[in-house]
C-alpha cells in the first residue's frame, strides 16, 4: 500500500501523489491558487510568478515546486495576494488591455484574475508600447497588444501541434511573440484554426477570426463566477461556432 | 438665414462674449458672441471644442471589433453607434437580408434607445426651461427643481427612460455599451420570459409617453407666440424614410425635402450617401458641415432629427403616434415645422412611436426565434445608416482582405445639424440680444436654441445643469472687462 503523503495549504490537509506540484495537488484537492501561464496540460512555466507561494518561510512558484510530505505552505495572505495584484497591474501597464473593446472581455483569463485579486486600477503609469497585430492568416488573429508572454502558445504548438510556429524573441521589456516563418507572418505558417495553439491562449493575443462578441454576455465564463469557482473553465474555450 | 452673422466684416475692436460650455446638452461646446460698443451682434458661432479621433483609431482592428469599439464615441446613444456600424458590417459580411429574429431584436434595442434617450432629454435637459420658462431663476431651472414642483413629471420622466434602459439591458446584456449586436446579426435572441416582463409596463409607458406629448403640445397651445416664432428658421431636411414613406429609424432610403415641402431626393439608397452629401470644413470648427450637393453649400445645409423625421415622412405606423404627428402637422397652419422647439414636440411623438413599437415587437414570437446569424458573399466597403435619436447617422467603413478597417466615416447626427444649429443661434441672438446688456436669462436663451436640437457634441459626458456657465467681456485687446457666471449674483 502506497503511503498517502500530504501537506497543509493555508492550513488545510491537501494530499498528494508522489512528483505533483503545489499547484497540482492544490487543484486536485479544488483550492484555487491564481495563475496565469500554468495550464495542467502543459510542462510547468514558471514565468508569470502569481502562483507564487509561501513554502516554510520561502517563497517559490507553486507550478514548479513540487510538494513534500509535512510541507507547510501558505497562499491565501495578505502579502502574497498583494504582490500578486501588483503582478497583474504590471501585465496590465506593460500591454495594451483595452476591455472595453476586447472580444475576449468575460472569457479572459488575465481580466478575471484581476476581479479575483480585487485590482481596481492599474496603479503603474501605462507603456502604452506599440505593438502591432498579425491579421495575415485567414482564420487566426494575433493581437501582440494583449500578449502576457506566458509562452502557452509556444508550448502547445510546439508539444501537442507539434508545428512550433511560435516563440519569444529579444529580451527584457522588448520580448515579443514572434512567428516561425521567414517572413514573421501568421500566414506564412502551417498554423491551423484547430491546431491546439489557437485556442489555449488566456488572454485576447491569439484569437479565432470572425468570433466576437458572438457570446452574449450573460453567458461568458466569468459573467456570473469568480475564476476561482471555475479554474478549469478557461482552458479550453468552448467552440463558438 | 443670416449667414452675415457666422464672420463678422470687421472684428476689430468688437467685444467677444463666450457662453462656456454650453449646459444641459450632451458634450462640451461654447457660443461665442461679438458685439460693438451699442451691443450690436456681429457675429455668432457654436464651437465644438472636443476631438475624437475615432475614424483614425480603428484603422487596422479586425472588423467585428467595430460595433462595440465605436459605441464608445457615446455614453447617452451608444446604441446608435452600435447598430450603425454593424449595418455597415452586415454589408461586409455579405448580410443584405437579417433573419426576422435579428432584425427585430436590433429594431427593438433601438426602440429601446430612442425611448430612454428622448425621455433623458426631454425631462432632465429642456424640461426645465420648458416649465419654469427661458430666463427663470436659474437655481431653480434644473431637473432638481422640476422634482419639487412637478414630482410626477419628473417621476415619469425618470422611469421611462428606465424602461428604455432595460430594453437595451434585454437585448445588448448591458445597459450602456453592449454586445448584443454583431456583424450578420444578433448574438442573443430574447426569451419568453424575457418578453413577458418587458410586457408588463409596457401599457403604462405608452400612456406616459402620450402624456409627455400633451405636455409639449399644450405649451405650444399656450404660448403659440414664443413658441412659434423662438429662433424660426426655415432650412432643408434629410432623414430615413420606409419604401411606402412611414416613419422608420431603423433602416429605409434617404429622403431630402426643402423647407416648402419639396422632393430634393427620395428613397436614395444610402450605400451611395456621398453622391448626395458632401461635407465642408471651415477654419473655426473642428466639426465638419454637410450639405446637399445639389444645393451647394451655401443652400444645402440642412436639419436632420425628430423634427425633419415627423414634418418628412408620409405617415408613422402606429396609431397613437400617427394621431399626433397629424395634429403637429396641422398646428396653426404647419407652424411648428420650423421652428426650433418643434423639435421637442416631434421628439415626443417619436418617443410614444416607439412605445408603442416595443409592444408591437414583444409581442412578436419572432424575437424568441433560434436563427441569429447569417453571412453571404464577403465585400470590402459597406455604409450603414439609421435615424439616431438625434438624427441621421451615417457609418461607412472600408475593411481588406485580412478582416481589418482600413477607412472609416462617420456623420454623426449632431454634424448634421452643425449649421443648422449655428443658424439657431443667430436667430436668436438677433431676436433676444441685439442691442441689450447681456443676463444670465438672456444667455440661456442661446442655449434653449441649443438644447433644442438635443446635440450630443461629443458625446459621453453631460452636465445635467451643474456646469458652470460663465460669459466673459473682452475688449479687441483680449482683456477681460466683464465677467458673469452663471448662478453667481
Amino acid at each position: 500500500m502506497t503511503k498517502t503523503c500530504t501537506f497543509t495549504l493555508d492550513g488545510k490537509t491537501i494530499p498528494f501523489e508522489e512528483g505533483e506540484t503545489i499547484m497540482e495537488a492544490a487543484s486536485a484537492a479544488g483550492v484555487y491558487i491564481p495563475h496565469l501561464c500554468h495550464h495542467p496540460e502543459f510542462k510547468p512555466h514558471g514565468s508569470c510568478k502569481l502562483c507564487t507561494v509561501n513554502i516554510g518561510g520561502r517563497l517559490g512558484a507553486a507550478c514548479t515546486n513540487r510538494a513534500a510530505d509535512g510541507m507547510k505552505v501558505d497562499s491565501e495572505t495578505e502579502a502574497l495576494n498583494a504582490d500578486r495584484r501588483a503582478l497583474t497591474q504590471m501585465l496590465f501597464v506593460e500591454g495594451n488591455h483595452i476591455c472595453p473593446s476586447c472580444e475576449k472581455s468575460g472569457n479572459c483569463q488575465l481580466q478575471a484574475v484581476a476581479y479575483h485579486l480585487e485590482m481596481l486600477t492599474p496603479h503603474f503609469t501605462h507603456f502604452y508600447p506599440a505593438r502591432d497585430i498579425d491579421a495575415s492568416h485567414p482564420d487566426v488573429l494575433i493581437e501582440r497588444n494583449r500578449c502576457i508572454l506566458c509562452e502557452l502558445c509556444v508550448r502547445a504548438s510546439r508539444d501537442v501541434d507539434g508545428k512550433n510556429v511560435f516563440g519569444i524573441g529579444g529580451r527584457g521589456i522588448k520580448s515579443r511573440l514572434i512567428v516561425n516563418s521567414a517572413s514573421g507572418r501568421l500566414a506564412d505558417t502551417n498554423m491551423s484554426v484547430t491546431d491546439r495553439a489557437a485556442e489555449v491562449c488566456p488572454t485576447g493575443a491569439i484569437l479565432r477570426k470572425r468570433h466576437g462578441f458572438t457570446v452574449p454576455i450573460g453567458k461568458r465564463l466569468y459573467d456570473h463566477h469568480d475564476i476561482a469557482e471555475v479554474p478549469e473553465a478557461g482552458l479550453k474555450e468552448p467552440r463558438r461556432d | 438665414m443670416l449667414p452675415n452673422l457666422e464672420t463678422a466684416a470687421h472684428a476689430a475692436n468688437l467685444r467677444r462674449v463666450v457662453i462656456e460650455p454650453v449646459s444641459r446638452v450632451e458634450g462640451h461646446g461654447k457660443v461665442t458672441i461679438l458685439l460693438d460698443a451699442h451691443n450690436k451682434v456681429h457675429q455668432v458661432r457654436l464651437h465644438i471644442v472636443e476631438f475624437r479621433g475615432f475614424e483614425k483609431f480603428i484603422q487596422g482592428r479586425p472588423y467585428w471589433e467595430v460595433p462595440v469599439m465605436v459605441q464608445r464615441l457615446c455614453g447617452i446613444c451608444p446604441v446608435s453607434h452600435h447598430l450603425a456600424a454593424s449595418k455597415a458590417l452586415d454589408i461586409i459580411v455579405g448580410a443584405r437580408q437579417l433573419t426576422p429574429t435579428a432584425e427585430k431584436l436590433r429594431r427593438l434595442m433601438h426602440m429601446g434607445q430612442i425611448l430612454q434617450s428622448h425621455a433623458l432629454h426631454f425631462f432632465h435637459l429642456a424640461s426645465p426651461d420648458l416649465l419654469f420658462g427661458f430666463d427663470a431663476d436659474v437655481a431653480k431651472r434644473n431637473i432638481v427643481g422640476v422634482a419639487a414642483v412637478e414630482p410626477e413629471v419628473a417621476r415619469k420622466g425618470v422611469l421611462l427612460r428606465k424602461y428604455g434602459q432595460e430594453v437595451i439591458r434585454y437585448t445588448a446584456g448591458k445597459r450602456v455599451h453592449g454586445t448584443g449586436s454583431v456583424p450578420g446579426g444578433v448574438n442573443k435572441n430574447l426569451s419568453r420570459a424575457e418578453r413577458v416582463e418587458l410586457l408588463g409596463e409596457i401599457d403604462t409607458i405608452i400612456d406616459w409617453s402620450k402624456e409627455a406629448v400633451d405636455i409639449i403640445r399644450n405649451l405650444f397651445i399656450d404660448h403659440a407666440t414664443l413658441y412659434k416664432s423662438f429662433g424660426r428658421f426655415d432650412s432643408n431636411f434629410l432623414g430615413l424614410v420606409r419604401a411606402d414613406g412611414a416613419l422608420d429609424l431603423y433602416h429605409g432610403g434617404l429622403r431630402a425635402t426643402d423647407g416648402q415641402g419639396g422632393t430634393i431626393f427620395d428613397h436614395a439608397d444610402y450605400q451611395n450617401y456621398y453622391e448626395y452629401i458632401h461635407e465642408e470644413v471651415k477654419p473655426w470648427s473642428y466639426m465638419k458641415f454637410p450639405f446637399i450637393v445639389d444645393k451647394g453649400t451655401e443652400a444645402g445645409w440642412y436639419r436632420v432629427g425628430p423634427l425633419a423625421r415627423v414634418a418628412q415622412c408620409d405617415f408613422i405606423p402606429t396609431e397613437r403616434a400617427e394621431a399626433e404627428r397629424i395634429a403637429f402637422k396641422a398646428f396653426d397652419g404647419g407652424a411648428a415645422l420650423s421652428a426650433p422647439l418643434g423639435y421637442h414636440w416631434a421628439r415626443m411623438i417619436e418617443m410614444l412611436h416607439a412605445a408603442e413599437g416595443i409592444k408591437e415587437l414583444l409581442l412578436d414570437n419572432d424575437l424568441s426565434g433560434g436563427d441569429l446569424i447569417v453571412r453571404g458573399e464577403r465585400q470590402l466597403r459597406g455604409v450603414g445608416v439609421l435615424e439616431a435619436p438625434r438624427g441621421t447617422l451615417i457609418h461607412h467603413y472600408r475593411v481588406n482582405e485580412d478582416d481589418q478597417i482600413v477607412s472609416a466615416n462617420l456623420i454623426v447626427s449632431t454634424t448634421n445639424n452643425n449649421q443648422a444649429m449655428n443658424e439657431a443661434v443667430r436667430q436668436v441672438a438677433m431676436q433676444y440680444l441685439d442691442g441689450r446688456s447681456l443676463t444670465e436669462g438672456l444667455l440661456n436663451h442661446i442655449e434653449v436654441a441649443i438644447r433644442a436640437f438635443d446635440p450630443c457634441l461629443s458625446c459621453a459626458t453631460h452636465a445635467l445643469g451643474k456646469m458652470p456657465l460663465e460669459a466673459e467681456l473682452m475688449d479687441a485687446d483680449g482683456a477681460v472687462i466683464d465677467r458673469l457666471v452663471k448662478g453667481q449674483a
